[in-house]
């Protein structure tokens, strides 16, 4: 069996896409925001609940997709829920150069610990979207902005 | 005195992949199994030799100059014009126009005929399982200029009603404009019952042959209908160029689409005269290097018994669909009698995307998607699907991995 493709999909990561984390319709959100990724369909929405201080108080999400953005959307809302909008931000621009096999410097030895089943998706560039699609439209939902979209 | 028995059409496969060097190749160190000539299929080496060939002895611009070799170019234009024409069957070359692929002949169709025709409230009629590019063309005449779509929908096995079809068409209707072959289902539509239909109630009809041509014979004359649309690259031939036929008075009656030159009879400041069809709709340089390729396509595709490659692409569709059909877990959406050697399918827990990861790494090329049509997603409730599609050049072989890519991939994700 192909290596890389063992590395993709592993437990962890069909875990995660099997029983997603946080998924649902959060009541009390503050913000939310749509993703659409026109080339295969998936779609996500990302509810978000920030404090008076702009930390990300609750977050849940709602989607349909392969299991790379399943897994993704679940292992963000895990990894976001209690940090500052600016913390997510940092976070979000680390996990984007990880899984496109650059440098990831900017995590932490813990996020990228976590974030590490993802980065077998360097070897599959085409799957990349796939991945960013939930963060994408996480930063438009703090941004109140336009729906999100990869293609 | 007893007809003599038709001789049994022969197809040597082996032989016909020898054509394609591209089929040789492997992926990823495995044995490519290219199951996605719906998208786009290879090219035989005739194809490239020809535009290779005409390229580096024959090329200049056409219908320009007086040079030796733009009459060199011209004359091997033209000649692509009569392999088209012979190829649908066309009374006339002056009714095949040379567009950049199916879906700019589509749109011309819409911008040249039926645009300057239509008033809010006319109604145009189309499947559910029609191509984007059989959609979107007509959604511009909705938003602009208030036309109405009709979509007369499919049976649950894919395949066309002709009589919700015929109480589709009413007064209101100014066009049909319907698949040949369904890019998704492979399903095969009447056409000449439904011409005749819609005929017999004055509405002209388009087919989108962009699948069809590959795999039907194509008779515009026997159809009687009044357009059909092609793409080069579906059909062995290079990318960039299609062909429209049209029903002369029609094109006559037509106005120009893009303008530029080569389109114009005269042009001064303050007035303009259009050359007589096709030019007239073949603005600025025509894709002449890949009308030879397309021709060359064509005279390839047609060099074979066409009853026998068709026969061939059958028995692959077949046997991948008895194949699938012991997989529980696999749902085959589309399943018309008669249909086109296409399988699409769902499945179970496994999405389309993530299913495609795994066959590419097992050296297995299908399409994963909504394969732009997504109103025949949304009738068969489904987002994506996967779907194997099968050429002239395909194997029992390629089947055999496909289903044990499948396998691996249940392995991998369920």
């Amino acid at each position: 069996m192909d290596n890389s493709l063992r590395e993709l999909y592993q437990e962890v990561i069909l875990d995660h896409s099997r029983h997603p984390r946080h998924s649902g319709v959060l009541a009390n959100a503050t913000h939310k925001a749509d993703g659409y990724n026109p080339l295969c369909g998936d779609r996500v929405t990302v509810y978000l609940a920030l404090d008076e201080a702009g930390k990300v108080a609750d977050i849940k999400f709602q989607g349909k997709g392969c299991a790379i953005s399943q897994a993704s959307a679940s292992l963000m809302t895990d990894l976001l829920l209690g940090r500052s909008k600016e913390d997510a931000e940092k976070l979000m621009q680390g996990f984007l150069h990880l899984v496109k096999g650059e440098d990831a410097a900017g995590l932490s030895a813990d996020d990228r610990e976590i974030l590490d089943v993802m980065s077998g998706l360097s070897e599959f560039p085409m799957r990349v979207k796939c991945a960013t699609l939930a963060w994408h439209t996480f930063k438009s939902a703090v941004e109140g902005g336009e729906a999100a979209k990869t293609e | 005195m007893s007809a003599a028995p038709k001789p049994m059409p022969t197809f040597d496969v082996d032989a016909a992949r020898a054509d394609f060097d591209i089929l040789s190749r492997t992926v990823y160190g495995k044995r490519l199994a290219y199951l996605d000539s719906g998208a786009s299929a290879q090219k035989p080496r005739v194809v490239l030799d020809a535009m290779r060939d005409f390229a580096s002895r024959d090329y200049a611009n056409v219908h320009r100059g007086v040079h030796f070799l733009s009459g060199a170019a011209t004359d091997a234009y033209e000649a692509a014009r009569e392999t088209v024409r012979k190829f649908m069957n066309a009374a006339s070359v002056d009714e095949i126009v040379f567009t950049k692929g199916g879906t700019e002949a589509i749109n011309l169709v819409s911008y040249a005929f039926l645009a300057p025709r239509i008033q809010p409230g006319d109604e145009i009629v189309l499947t559910v399982m029609e191509h984007h590019s059989n959609i979107v063309p007509w959604h511009f005449l909705r938003e602009r200029q208030g036309a109405v779509l009709r979509w007369v929908d499919v049976r649950d096995d894919g395949s066309l009603d002709i009589e919700a079809f015929d109480a589709a068409i009413t007064a209101k209707t100014k066009l049909v404009a319907v698949t040949h072959m369904s890019n998704v289902l492979g399903t095969v539509t009447p056409l000449k019952e439904i011409v005749a239909r819609a005929h017999a109630k004055g509405v002209p009809v388009l087919a989108d042959g962009c699948q069809g041509a590959v795999h039907e014979i194509v008779d515009v004359q026997a159809l009687d209908i009044d357009f059909y649309a092609l793409t080069g690259h579906k059909i062995y031939g290079p990318t960039g160029i299609g062909a429209l036929y049209a029903k002369k008075a029609h094109l006559k009656a037509m106005c120009p689409f893009n303008g530029g030159g080569e389109m114009i009879r005269e042009v001064s400041q303050d007035r303009i005269t259009y050359a007589d069809p096709p030019a007239r709709f073949e603005a600025g340089t025509p894709p002449i290097i890949e009308s030879v390729g397309l021709a060359a396509a064509m005279d390839y595709l047609n060099g074979f018994d066409r009853a026998a490659v068709a026969a061939h692409e059958h028995d692959l569709l077949a046997y991948a669909r008895d194949a699938v059909r012991e997989l529980n877990w696999l749902r085959v959406i589309g399943d018309a009698p008669g249909k086109g050697a296409i399988l699409s399918f769902e499945a179970e827990g496994m999405h389309a995307h993530d299913l495609a990861t795994i066959l590419d790494r097992e050296g297995v090329a299908v399409r994963a998607g909504h394969h732009c049509a997504q109103p025949l997603m949304e009738r068969f409730a489904v987002v994506s699907t996967s779907r194997a599609s099968f050429a002239l050049y395909n194997t029992r072989t390629d089947v055999d991995q496909l289903v044990a890519a499948l396998h691996k991939a249940r392995q991998i994700l369920v």
